[in-house]
């Protein structure tokens, strides 16, 4: 069902965790629905230069955030703005059909925390 | 890599001797039994002993039984069958519960389409029918009943021969839908007042698309296919001849068994709740704790975790287990039983059903129980939900 990318990121996901002096923190989901991500990240001149995630979620869920943390990372906020769903799952190597809505909450939380850090 | 099979309720695997027993109706004794001569009559003799066979387990004569593709076919055929033959006469109103397979809830709902008035009875936290609110269900123009012997997510048992009662002396039809219990607590269709019953082979160590249908002798329904003699007309084509007579010698076996097999497996159910329950903070057991239970049934929520996540980490370590909640159509749907149940949507979303069956040993309750709750840890260690000070 998952890639090999998947079930990689999602035995060993990437930037798990939080971080207590963050320059920017966003949750996006809720219970309700299912899944929930936050995301914080640390900038410092325009560059993400750490990020941190927790997922409450499917197999896909975890996986995109983990990717999606590393996609971001090391860019400006604008590049990190500009990374799609489309460039997550591909990074995947691909997701069912059913699991793509997964992959679009890291990223809606990615842009919640730069669009809250750049309006302070 | 150890593997444990722990989804003995979604399928188990065709014992030795019931595919040897098929082996001979595949090869040596392939004819097709409405034929005239002696091969066709060869393999008619097959599915008669079969059903002679299974009907004497279910306490009912042979010319009750009709074979039917599954468990699924057969409710549908009770349900459908009733609802045609009585639909136009007696009244257009179904009682049913809310915990039902979709089986049988999806039937009542395309029967509802077509102007049907179908009851789904609530249930208690613990997943059990009121008989109270059967007995306010019901009313003048109520056609059929239809009860799971034991629900297939939480394996509680249903108080069925209570309702039979009561459906007998109001001349209510009721079916039930057996397919989770037989071969695990005993099922005798005169106990249970029951006019029509479902059961599967795929549960017992049978093969896959082989059940049948119970039909009470002058109980009237009307056949839903139709096209050929077979079954008495109330199921026509060439009949599933290896299906039928593996399904028989596997229905003997899980009888003939049921006892013993039953007490080891209800041992090894009860090490692995009290053991997780042991092991891990904010779990909880779903469905009834004690006599009312399923004895192969475990199903545990565990919170902060989400269902197919941990079931993916599980399968990775090597069992295989099953999720009430499905992320599949764009959200996570949590389990309609658990829901019915009043679970809070934290605890229904990370249910995990782990059923056992004949093949499972104390060695593979200890491995799970060696391997789950690391994986819950760090699952939780993962989650926005759940506040701790450990790091991952």
């Amino acid at each position: 069902m998952y890639s090999e990318t998947v079930m990689d990121h999602f035995t060993n996901p990437r930037n798990v965790g939080e971080m207590e002096d963050a320059d920017a923190v966003a949750e996006v989901g809720s219970l309700a629905c299912g899944d929930t991500t936050k995301i914080f990240l640390r900038i410092k001149d325009n560059i993400i230069e750490d990020v941190k995630f927790k997922t409450f979620g499917c197999g896909a869920a975890i996986a995109s955030s983990s990717m999606a943390t590393e996609l971001v990372k090391g860019k400006s906020l604008e590049e990190a703005a500009k990374i799609s769903t489309q460039d997550v799952v591909e990074a995947l190597g691909g997701l069912p059909t059913q699991k793509v809505h997964c992959s679009v909450m890291a990223l809606d939380a990615l842009r919640k925390a730069i669009e809250e850090y750049n309006s302070n | 890599m150890r593997k444990v099979y722990l989804d003995h309720s979604a399928t188990t695997p065709v014992r030795r001797e019931v595919a040897e027993k098929m082996w001979t109706y595949l090869t040596d004794k392939w004819g097709n039994p409405s034929s005239i001569h002696g091969v066709g009559r060869e393999a008619k003799k097959g599915i008669e002993k079969a059903r002679e066979k299974i009907a004497a387990l279910l306490g009912a004569e042979a010319r009750e039984i009709v074979f039917t593709g599954g468990g699924t076919e057969a409710d549908n055929h009770a349900i459908i069958g009733t609802a045609a033959a009585l639909g136009g006469r007696k009244g257009r109103h179904i009682i049913t519960s809310s915990i039902e397979h979709h089986a049988v809830l999806d039937t009542c709902e395309y029967l509802e389409k077509d102007g049907f008035e179908v009851t789904y009875l609530p249930v208690t936290r613990e997943g059990v029918v009121r008989i109270e609110d059967l007995k306010s269900a019901l009313r003048k123009d109520t056609i059929l009943v239809s009860i799971m012997h034991a629900n297939n997510e939480v394996g509680t048992i249903q108080p069925v021969e209570d309702i039979g009662r009561i459906c007998k002396e109001r001349g209510i039809l009721f079916h039930i839908d057996a397919v989770q219990s037989f071969g695990k607590i005993p099922v005798d269709v005169q106990d249970l007042n029951v006019d029509l019953l479902s059961i599967s082979a795929h549960k017992i160590y049978g093969p896959k698309g082989i059940g049948c249908l119970y039909i009470r002798r002058g109980v009237k329904i009307d056949n839903f296919a139709h096209g050929g003699a077979q079954e008495r007309g109330r199921r026509p084509g060439t009949e599933n001849v290896a299906g039928i007579v593996g399904f028989a010698k596997a229905a003997e076996l899980a009888v003939a068994e049921m006892e013993t097999e039953a007490a080891r497996q209800e041992k090894l159910r009860d090490k692995l709740i009290k053991g997780l329950q042991e092991r891990l903070e904010d779990v909880e057991l779903n469905g009834h704790p004690g006599h009312l239970r399923l004895c192969n049934n475990v199903n545990m929520s565990f919170k902060y975790v989400e269902g197919e996540s941990l079931l993916l980490s599980l399968d990775m370590s090597g069992v295989a287990a099953s999720s009430g909640s499905a992320c599949s159509s764009g959200s996570l749907d949590p389990s309609h039983v658990l829901t019915a149940m009043g679970l809070p949507l934290e605890y229904a979303l990370g249910s995990v059903r782990m059923t056992l069956g004949r093949d499972n040993t104390e060695e593979d309750v200890d491995y799970v129980l060696d391997v789950l709750p690391d994986i819950v840890k760090r699952l939780r260690n993962m989650s926005p939900f759940y506040k701790t000070q450990a790091m991952v």
